[in-house]
C-alpha cells in the first residue's frame, strides 16, 4: 500500500463498477452502472471490473457480466453482510490500492453518496456526485455538447487526445449543467444518479464468461466504529418512479381536494398504466410519501408519458421530468412554465379536465 | 459538551435563477440563504442544547457577507460563530473545503463529547460529500441521512435512511452526522436572540489562523488544490414549444386522445 | 438623518415575515370565516417573544425597541388585520400601561406572564357612552369600608382581545374633583383586573364587518372586587394613563393599517402581472401602472410617519402627535390602497377567492378605533396651538 500514489496517473487502469446489494439482491442501478462502464471501457480500451461487497455473495455476481463486466472482485466477509461506511470504505480503499483504478463508478443511493465521498477523501482523489453523463472520447463529448447544451461549439477549441473522463451533471438545482474532470489524481470517481443509464440487453453468455475473483483484505470488528443494530424495510411498498413507463403527478393544483385530486390521478393512471408521483409540494405537505416525489431533491424520470397535473413547473420540478418522451401539463394558470416542456398542453381545471381525460384515452384506446 | 454544525450560505436556486454569458452562475444578482439542509442541522443541535445544555458553534467556510447568516444562526440560538475566510480557500472542491473546515474545527478543538453536525447537502452542488470528507479528513465514525437523534452519554442512537427503509446506528461520540430535513422543523429567529446575536461571539479564522495545520497545504487546498476542475458549464437548451390545446372540455380531450393514439404514444 | 433599518431590524423583519408567511397567512382566511380567535398562532408569537417586544427582558420582555414592535404588527398584518390587532391591543394598551404606571410588584407579578404569551391583555376604556368623549365614564370604583378593596360597577363594550385576555387594564370613576379652571369633573383612575376577580365576566361578543378574529366584546363588572393594590398609578391618574396609552397604540394601529394596505398593494401587484385582458398582462396598461404607483406612495409615506412615532417614542421624545399622524394618514391610506387593489382585482376581488376583499373590511376599522380619524384631526389640531 505505501506504494499508493493517486497523483501517478500512468499507474492506474481499468473502469470499476461499485455494485450495490441490500440483503444479498443486486440493485438494479449496478446494471445501469454496468452497462453504462461498458462503453467508457470500451473508449479508454480497458476492461470492466465490478466491485461487490457482501457475505457469500459470489452467486449475485455472474449476473452482471451479462451487462458487461468483463470481471467481478467479489469481497466476502460476514462484517460485509450490512452495509457500514467504515468496513466497505476500508475494503474498497485497500482493495483499490492494490489494483488502481482508473475510473470508480458508483451509484448515487443513499449508501454510494455516503461510501464514495469517505473513499475520495481517503484515497486523495476527485469525485463528482450524481453525474447524468459520462464521455472519455472528446467526439462523443462534443456530440453531446452538440445536441444537449446551448454553447456554440464552432468557435471552441477543444484538445481531442484529452482522455480525462467527462462527468457532466446538474447544478444549482439543474439551472445549469456542469462537465467536471479530475485531471490530476486517479482514479477519477463519480456517483451516478439512478435512473439516469440505459440498462444494456442481458447476455447470457457474456454472463457465463465472466470471471470471479475474490481479492484478499483483512477486516476486524476494530475498524467499524458504528453498530447498525436493525434495518427496516418500508412497509409499504414503494411506488417505482424510475422503472415506470407512464408517470402521473400532481402538484399543489390539488390542494382543494387533496383526495379527489389524488384518487383522480390514480385513475388516469391505471387507464395508461402507469404509477402516480408527485412535485415537491405535494410530498411537503404530506399528501403523498416522499418516494412519490420527481424533481431534482427526488427521482430523475424519463417516461413515455408523463402527466402533469396542477404542477405548476419550478424548475427544480422540470429537472426531474423534462427528458420525458411525451409530456402531457395540465394547469389552471396559462403562463405556467409546465407549459414550456409540455408537448401537450390544457389550460382548465385538474378537477375538470381529468376525468375527461379518462374518459376519452379509454375510449381512444378501446379504438384501437 | 460541544456542538459543531457546519452551514453554508446558498443562492436561492427557488427563485429566478440568473446565468451569465459563459454558462456561469451569475451570483450577484441572487438573494442568498442559509442552506435548507443546514438549517435542519442547526435545529438538531439547538434540541440537544435545549436538552443538555450543550455549546452550539456554527462553522461557515465563504465570503464576508457570510457573516449577515452567521448571525442569523446566532439569533437562532447558537453560542458562537465562526467564519472561516481567506483568498487561498477560495475556488476549492468539495475535497479541499473539507480539508479547511477540517482544520477550522481542530482548530475550535473537538473532544471526547462532542458532535459534529452537517446538513446531507448543500442546493447549489447537492453533492452530500463535504460532511462524510470532514469525517474522514478528523477520523470521526460518520452517520449520512440522519432522520432522528437519540443521545445517550458519549452514544448516539441515528435512525439513518435508506430509500427503501432505514437503519438504526448506533455510534460513539466524537462523530460526525449529516441531517435531512425529516429531522425536525427549523425553528425561527427569535426577537431577543435577535437582538443579541451581535453581541455573541464571532470569530473569523483566516489563512494565517489555519496554517500551521497539515491538512492546510497549498497543494490541497483553494481551486489549486481541488483534485475536480470544472471543465465546461452550459445551460440545457430549452425545449422547442408544445402544442396548446384549445379549450379545456370534452372535445379537446377526445382530440388529445387522437393525437396520443395516432402518434401510438398510448 | 438615515432611512435605512438597522442590520438588526432587517433581520427582525425576515424573521417576521417567514413567520407571517409560513404560521399567519395559511390560517388567515380561516379565522376570518370561522371568527376563531387564533389561540395557537398566540402561542407561538409568545414563544418567539413576540407578545413583549420591547419590554426588558427583566419583566420577560424581548428587549427589543418600539420599531421592530411597530414591524411586528405591520408583517402580520400584511397577512392578517387580526393576527396584527391582537398583537397591537394586548402590548400597547395592556402591557405599556403597567410596564410605564405600575408599581416594581405589579410589573414582576404581570409583565413576565403577558410578554411570554402565556397571558393575553386588554384595555377597558370605551362604555356604550363613552367613545371618543372618554370624559363621559360611568364605571365606578369605590374603596370598601375595610380599605382592602375597590369595589366596581360598570360595564365597557367593544375590547379588543376580551373572551380570551386574562389580564385588562380598566379605566373607572373614583370620585370628583375641580380642574384647573374651577371646573368640577370626574375623578378617573385605572385599575389592573384579572379576569377571575369576583363580580368580572365577559358579556356579549361582537359580530364584526372585519378583523373577525379578534375577540370584541363587552365586559361586565358588578361589585367586582378588585385588591387595593392593583390600583395603576395614583388615585386620578386614570385619564392621563388612559390618554398615554392611546397615544402609544395609535402607534400600533398605524403599523396595523401599514400592514393592510401594503399586503393589498403586494395582492395587487402580483394579480397583475398575471392577469391577462385584451391579450395584455394588466400590469402593461398605464391605468394600472398609475393606480400602483399612487398606492405604493401612499403606503412608504404611511412607513416614515409609523416608524417616525416609534423611533420618537422609543427615543422618550414627545411622540403624540406624530402618532396621531401616523394613525390618521396610514388609516386612510390603507382604506384607499385595500379598496383600489378589490378594484384592480375586477370581480375576482369582490369574491372571498382573493384575500383583498378582507383587507378591505379589515382596514376599515382602522379608522375608528383608539381614536377616531376625527379624533387624530383634534389631536394634531391641538398639538398645533389650534384652539
Amino acid at each position: 500500500m505505501s506504494t499508493f500514489n493517486s497523483a501517478d496517473i500512468g499507474a492506474f487502469k481499468d473502469v470499476w463498477v461499485f455494485c450495490e446489494q441490500r440483503d444479498g439482491k443486486m440493485m438494479s442501478t449496478s446494471f445501469e452502472l454496468i452497462s453504462e462502464g461498458r462503453k467508457l471501457a470500451d473508449e479508454r480500451g480497458s476492461q470492466l471490473v465490478g466491485i461487490l461487497l457482501g457475505d457469500d455473495v459470489d452467486g449475485i455476481a455472474k449476473e452482471l457480466g451479462g451487462y458487461g463486466a468483463d470481471k467481478v472482485l467479489v469481497c466476502n466477509h460476514p462484517l460485509l453482510k450490512v452495509y457500514t461506511t467504515d468496513a466497505y470504505a476500508k475494503v474498497i480503499c485497500d482493495v483499490a490500492m492494490e489494483y488502481k483504478p482508473e475510473v470508480m463508478l458508483l451509484g448515487a443511493t443513499n449508501i454510494g453518496r455516503d461510501l464514495g465521498p469517505r473513499c475520495a477523501a481517503r484515497l486523495h482523489t476527485g469525485l463528482t456526485a450524481d453525474c447524468t453523463h459520462l464521455d472519455i472520447d472528446m467526439e462523443k463529448y462534443i456530440e453531446y455538447l452538440d445536441t444537449s447544451s446551448t454553447l456554440d461549439l464552432s468557435n471552441m477549441k477543444f484538445d481531442m487526445e484529452d482522455r480525462n473522463l467527462k462527468m457532466t451533471r446538474p447544478a444549482f438545482g439543474g439551472h445549469l449543467m456542469a462537465t467536471i474532470i479530475c485531471p490530476r489524481f486517479r482514479p477519477c470517481m463519480a456517483t451516478v444518479r439512478p435512473g439516469v443509464m440505459k440498462k444494456a440487453e442481458f447476455d447470457q453468455a457474456k454472463a457465463d464468461a465472466c470471471v470471479i475473483e475474490h481479492p484478499s483484505f483483512t477486516l476486524t470488528e476494530a475498524d467499524i466504529h458504528t453498530d447498525v443494530t436493525e434495518v427496516v424495510k418500508a412497509a409499504k411498498k414503494l411506488v417505482d418512479l424510475i422503472g415506470a413507463d407512464v408517470v402521473v403527478s400532481v402538484g399543489r393544483g390539488i390542494s382543494k381536494d387533496v383526495e379527489g385530486g389524488i384518487k383522480l390521478a390514480e385513475e388516469l393512471a391505471e387507464v395508461l398504466g402507469g404509477v402516480v408521483g408527485g412535485s415537491r409540494a405535494v410530498i411537503d405537505n404530506g399528501w403523498l410519501s416522499a418516494d412519490h416525489q420527481v424533481g431534482q431533491t427526488g427521482k430523475t424520470v424519463h417516461p413515455k408519458i408523463y402527466v402533469a397535473l396542477g404542477i405548476s413547473g419550478a424548475i427544480q420540478h422540470k429537472a426531474g421530468m423534462q427528458d420525458s418522451e411525451c409530456i402531457i401539463a395540465v394547469n389552471k394558470n396559462e403562463t405556467a412554465p409546465i407549459f414550456e416542456v409540455a408537448d401537450y398542453g390544457i389550460c382548465g381545471d385538474l378537477f375538470k379536465v381529468t376525468p375527461l381525460l379518462i374518459e376519452t384515452i379509454k375510449a381512444a384506446k378501446a379504438a384501437k | 459538551m460541544k456542538i459543531i454544525v457546519c452551514v453554508k450560505q446558498v443562492p436561492d436556486t427557488s427563485g429566478k435563477v440568473a446565468v451569465n454569458e459563459d454558462g456561469t452562475l451569475n451570483r450577484a444578482s441572487m438573494a442568498t440563504i442559509t442552506n435548507p439542509d443546514d438549517l435542519n442541522a442547526v435545529e438538531a443541535a439547538l434540541q440537544l442544547k435545549d436538552e443538555t445544555g450543550a455549546e452550539v458553534i456554527v462553522v461557515s467556510m465563504g465570503p464576508a457577507p457570510a457573516e449577515g447568516m452567521l448571525r442569523e444562526l446566532l439569533a437562532r440560538g447558537a453560542d458562537r460563530a465562526v467564519l472561516v475566510s481567506a483568498r487561498e480557500f477560495g475556488g476549492s472542491d468539495t475535497y479541499a473545503t473539507s480539508q479547511i473546515l477540517a482544520a477550522a474545527i481542530k482548530k475550535i478543538g473537538l473532544e471526547k463529547d462532542d458532535v459534529v453536525f452537517c446538513g446531507r447537502q448543500a442546493i447549489d452542488g447537492d453533492t452530500a460529500q463535504v460532511g462524510p470528507q470532514i469525517a474522514e479528513k478528523l477520523g470521526l465514525p460518520q452517520v449520512s441521512y440522519v432522520a432522528d437523534i437519540h443521545k445517550d452519554g458519549d452514544q448516539i442512537t441515528c435512525k439513518r435512511m435508506l430509500e427503501d427503509g432505514y437503519m438504526t446506528i448506533k455510534v460513539q461520540t466524537p462523530c460526525l452526522l449529516t441531517c435531512i430535513k425529516e429531522l425536525n422543523t427549523p425553528r425561527y429567529m427569535s426577537v431577543s436572540g435577535i437582538f443579541e446575536c451581535y453581541d455573541k461571539p464571532y470569530e473569523v479564522y483566516g489563512y494565517e489562523t489555519l496554517k500551521d495545520d497539515p491538512l492546510i497545504d497549498p497543494s490541497t487546498i483553494g481551486l489549486k488544490g481541488s483534485p475536480t476542475n470544472i471543465f465546461k458549464s452550459f445551460t440545457p437548451p430549452q425545449k422547442g414549444v408544445g402544442m396548446m390545446l384549445e379549450g379545456a372540455d370534452k372535445a379537446t380531450c377526445e382530440k388529445l386522445a387522437g393525437m396520443l393514439a395516432a402518434k401510438h404514444i398510448i | 438623518m438615515d432611512f435605512h433599518l438597522s442590520k438588526q431590524h432587517e433581520m427582525i423583519r425576515k424573521m417576521y415575515r417567514e413567520f407571517a408567511e409560513n404560521e399567519v397567512k395559511p390560517l388567515a382566511e380561516e379565522v376570518d370565516e370561522t371568527e376563531e380567535f387564533p389561540v395557537e398562532t398566540v402561542k407561538k408569537l409568545g414563544k418567539l417573544g413576540m407578545m413583549g417586544i420591547y419590554f426588558p427582558k427583566k419583566y420577560g420582555g424581548a428587549g427589543g425597541d418600539v420599531l421592530s414592535y411597530a414591524m411586528a404588527v405591520e408583517e402580520m398584518s400584511k397577512v392578517c388585520g387580526t393576527t396584527g390587532v391582537i398583537i397591537s391591543a394586548h402590548t400597547s394598551l395592556c402591557c405599556a400601561p403597567i410596564f410605564e404606571h405600575g408599581t416594581e410588584e405589579q410589573k414582576m407579578k404581570y409583565l413576565p406572564k403577558l410578554c411570554s404569551g402565556e397571558w393575553i391583555g386588554a384595555f377597558g376604556l370605551t362604555e356604550p357612552g363613552a367613545g371618543t368623549d372618554a370624559q363621559g365614564q360611568q364605571t365606578t370604583a369605590v374603596l370598601d369600608e375595610k380599605g382592602e378593596n375597590y369595589i366596581l360597577n360598570g360595564s365597557k363594550i367593544f375590547i379588543t382581545n376580551a373572551g380570551y385576555a386574562n389580564v385588562f387594564v380598566i379605566i373607572a370613576v373614583t370620585g370628583f374633583t375641580t380642574n384647573k379652571r374651577g371646573k368640577r369633573v370626574k375623578e378617573i383612575s385605572a385599575f389592573i383586573v384579572e379576569r377571575t376577580f369576583p363580580g368580572f365576566s365577559v358579556g356579549k361578543h361582537e359580530k364584526k364587518m372585519g378583523i373577525k378574529g379578534s375577540s370584541t366584546c363587552e365586559l361586565i363588572m358588578e361589585d367586582c372586587i378588585v385588591p387595593k393594590e392593583n390600583l395603576l398609578g395614583k388615585i386620578g391618574q386614570g385619564f392621563k394613563i388612559a390618554m398615554q396609552t392611546l397615544d402609544g397604540g395609535r402607534i400600533g394601529i398605524a403599523a396595523q393599517a401599514l400592514g393592510l394596505g401594503e399586503g393589498a398593494l403586494e395582492e395587487a401587484i402580483k394579480y397583475s402581472k398575471e392577469r391577462v385582458q385584451f391579450g395584455k398582462r394588466i400590469s402593461q396598461f398605464q391605468n394600472t401602472q398609475f393606480q400602483l404607483a399612487d398606492m405604493h406612495t401612499r403606503m412608504q409615506a404611511a412607513q416614515y410617519l409609523v416608524y417616525a412615532a416609534a423611533m420618537k417614542k422609543e427615543n422618550h421624545e414627545p411622540y403624540s402627535m406624530d402618532a396621531a399622524m401616523a394613525k390618521l394618514f396610514a388609516a386612510e391610506a390603507a382604506r384607499d390602497v385595500t379598496c383600489k387593489a378589490v378594484q384592480i382585482f375586477g370581480g375576482y376581488g369582490y369574491t372571498r377567492e382573493y384575500p383583498v376583499e378582507r383587507m378591505m373590511r379589515d382596514a376599515k376599522i382602522t379608522e375608528i378605533y383608539e381614536g377616531t380619524s376625527e379624533v387624530q384631526r383634534m389631536v394634531i389640531a391641538s398639538n398645533l396651538g389650534i384652539n
